[in-house]
């Protein structure tokens, strides 16, 4: 069983955890950058958990499925549908045999993604089926998706509480995205970086307490920052470390860039901040033109709220397993 | 004389392990040295760079059944890894690297030549008597950046860096040399090209090279650029 993209969207790729235990040998993490709104995606069809979904960017692509499939989506807001029938997010569906589901834009937020029962099942490259757009690693040499591209799904059992149909068909239940996607666009948790201190104090409140526009540079890569320039009390020479995504660069320009899934493995710019690892997910659904503000957070308090969200992912997960095998 | 190592938390998952601030042959022993030992410790990734070393790790692994800081329980196993000293040491790999010089596959080699006040045949013979130490890779999957550049082959980056520079190809940037594994953008002078693939996502391991390893240049003409192509690519 495969899914034909019709057409690919703004820019789709699969993702997956990403590549975690590679960096000493050059190779990025990738991976989803919504980690939860992923996970939950494979929640939904009954996936096991590490199943490559596709991300979707502001455009979401059209797909032909083959034979009749379960998908979901979570993540940013988007319009779906097949045929007339609009679908919604944050729930299993299933679309019978010959289907052509067309995804649209996106009313707010970033990314989207969309799972399948039985995963994206390309060949893994180093341990996972996400593409590296930047390392050229993955699903056809880690481009984005292109039209007519053939995706493999892996095998899976029927869903019983969502059976064969001759239509399009959705679970009578789903899940709240509140928790789950930022709609109100809070601050973001911000740990001070190893280079904090030799920023001038100006900035320093501007980085507190003002706010940033997300530039339409950004991407998987970084999103990049506009502000008035931030400046260091001096020059600083820095030989490369190792880098991460979360890391809140300062380039020469002034302007801050926080790195993200597809981050390089070093880097020799000063760390002014760390984005608490909790918050990624929410400043990866910013979009170009949104607002971010940073908020102060201890490294401890962005433990807790890390060990907080895993637990409350766990539980959460555990639940739609059991419920999607015992109907009510 | 065990230097002083900072420890600094990065993120919820990262500690970084500094033991310098400088790029230099001698510190950077220490950290292949150091990251051996701490790659012993279960449920870790290494990532050495020039003088210091990332351990990233999953917090939740690294909490204990008490639920305690976990960058506090990495830290003190990394101390203590750090500190056992009957360790043997593990003599470093060599790798020996097949370089065509100048030409359509250095087309920098005059330039850097003329910057150096050398005629392109010193600067080959300089380049390939070093013994060079890898001291991190970066940049892009399989990219090594080579300590042991002649000082008077030192140049800086172009200005205007190179939209695609070919895979294989050999640099100087500044006082470091480098060899691009893929065609990618570069800013460094290519001197010369090596016929061998430094990265396959498909073969374990996938890099040629890891840090720590040592490296010589062999020169080649041509004819056995082309002759090693085609085996390496079979």
């Amino acid at each position: 069983m495969s899914v034909r993209v019709l057409k690919p969207g703004l820019l789709s790729s699969l993702q997956d955890r990403g590549r975690p235990s590679h960096a000493a040998i050059g190779v990025g993490r990738a991976g989803a950058m919504d980690g939860p709104a992923w996970q939950l995606a494979n929640a939904l069809v009954g996936n096991h958990g590490e199943e490559a979904a596709i991300e979707c960017t502001l455009l979401g692509p059209s797909l032909h499925f083959e034979q009749a499939a379960v998908i979901a989506l979570t993540g940013a807001p988007i319009a779906a549908r097949v045929g007339e029938r609009s679908l919604p997010a944050w729930t299993a569906c299933y679309l019978p045999a010959g289907s052509v589901l067309q995804l649209g834009g996106m009313a707010l937020g970033c990314r989207s993604y969309l799972a399948i029962r039985g995963g994206f099942a390309v060949s893994p490259v180093l341990g996972s089926r996400s593409s590296d757009l930047h390392a050229r690693l993955g699903h056809a040499d880690g481009r984005a998706l292109g039209a007519g591209d053939l995706l493999p799904v892996g095998p899976s059992d029927p869903l019983h509480t969502l059976p064969a149909s001759r239509g399009v068909s959705v679970l009578p239940w789903g899940l709240d995205p509140q928790p789950w996607f930022d709609f109100g666009q809070q601050p973001i948790a911000l740990l001070h970086g190893s280079h904090w201190g030799q920023l001038d104090e100006a900035s320093q409140q501007r980085v507190l307490g003002g706010s940033f526009i997300v530039s339409k540079d950004s991407n998987r890569t970084a999103s990049r920052l506009d502000t008035p320039r931030l400046r260091l009390r001096e020059p600083l020479e820095l030989i490369s470390e190792a880098a991460l995504p979360g890391t809140m660069q300062l380039p020469p320009s002034g302007q801050p860039i926080v790195l993200m899934a597809e981050a390089p493995v070093t880097g020799g710019y000063p760390r002014i901040g760390q984005v608490a690892a909790v918050d990624l997910a929410r400043l990866a659904q910013r979009r170009a033109g949104d607002t971010v503000c940073f908020r102060p957070s201890t490294l401890e308090q962005a433990l807790a709220r890390l060990a907080e969200r895993e637990q409350r992912l766990a539980r959460l997960r555990r639940y739609i397993a059991q419920r999607l095998e015992h109907p009510e | 004389m065990r230097p002083a190592i900072q420890f600094e938390a990065l993120a919820e998952d990262a500690l970084l392990l500094r033991f310098g601030e400088h790029i230099d042959s001698d510190l950077n022993a220490q950290v292949q040295a150091a990251t051996a030992r701490l790659r012993r410790l279960p449920e870790l990734e290494c990532v050495p760079a020039y003088a210091s070393v990332l351990l990233h790790f999953e917090p939740s692994a690294w909490r204990g059944s008490a639920g305690g800081d976990p960058h506090q329980r990495l830290q003190a196993a990394a101390r203590a890894a750090l500190m056992e000293s009957h360790l043997t040491t593990v003599a470093p790999r060599e790798v020996s690297m097949p370089v065509c010089y100048g030409g359509e596959y250095g087309p920098d080699l005059v330039e850097v030549a003329a910057y150096c006040g050398l005629d392109p045949h010193q600067v080959i013979t300089r380049h390939a008597a070093a013994e060079y130490h890898v001291a991190m890779l970066g940049f892009a999957p399989g990219f090594p950046y080579l300590l042991g550049l002649d000082p008077t082959l030192a140049m800086p980056r172009r200005h205007d860096p190179r939209q695609r520079v070919p895979a294989g190809s050999v640099a100087i940037g500044g006082s470091q040399t480098g060899i691009y594994p893929e065609a990618l953008p570069g800013g460094w002078q290519l001197i010369g090209r090596t016929p061998q693939r430094l990265f396959n996502a498909s073969l374990e391991p996938p890099s040629l090279l890891a840090a720590g390893d040592r490296v010589r240049f062999r020169p080649i003409g041509p004819e056995e650029f082309r002759q090693l192509e085609e085996e390496y690519a079979r």
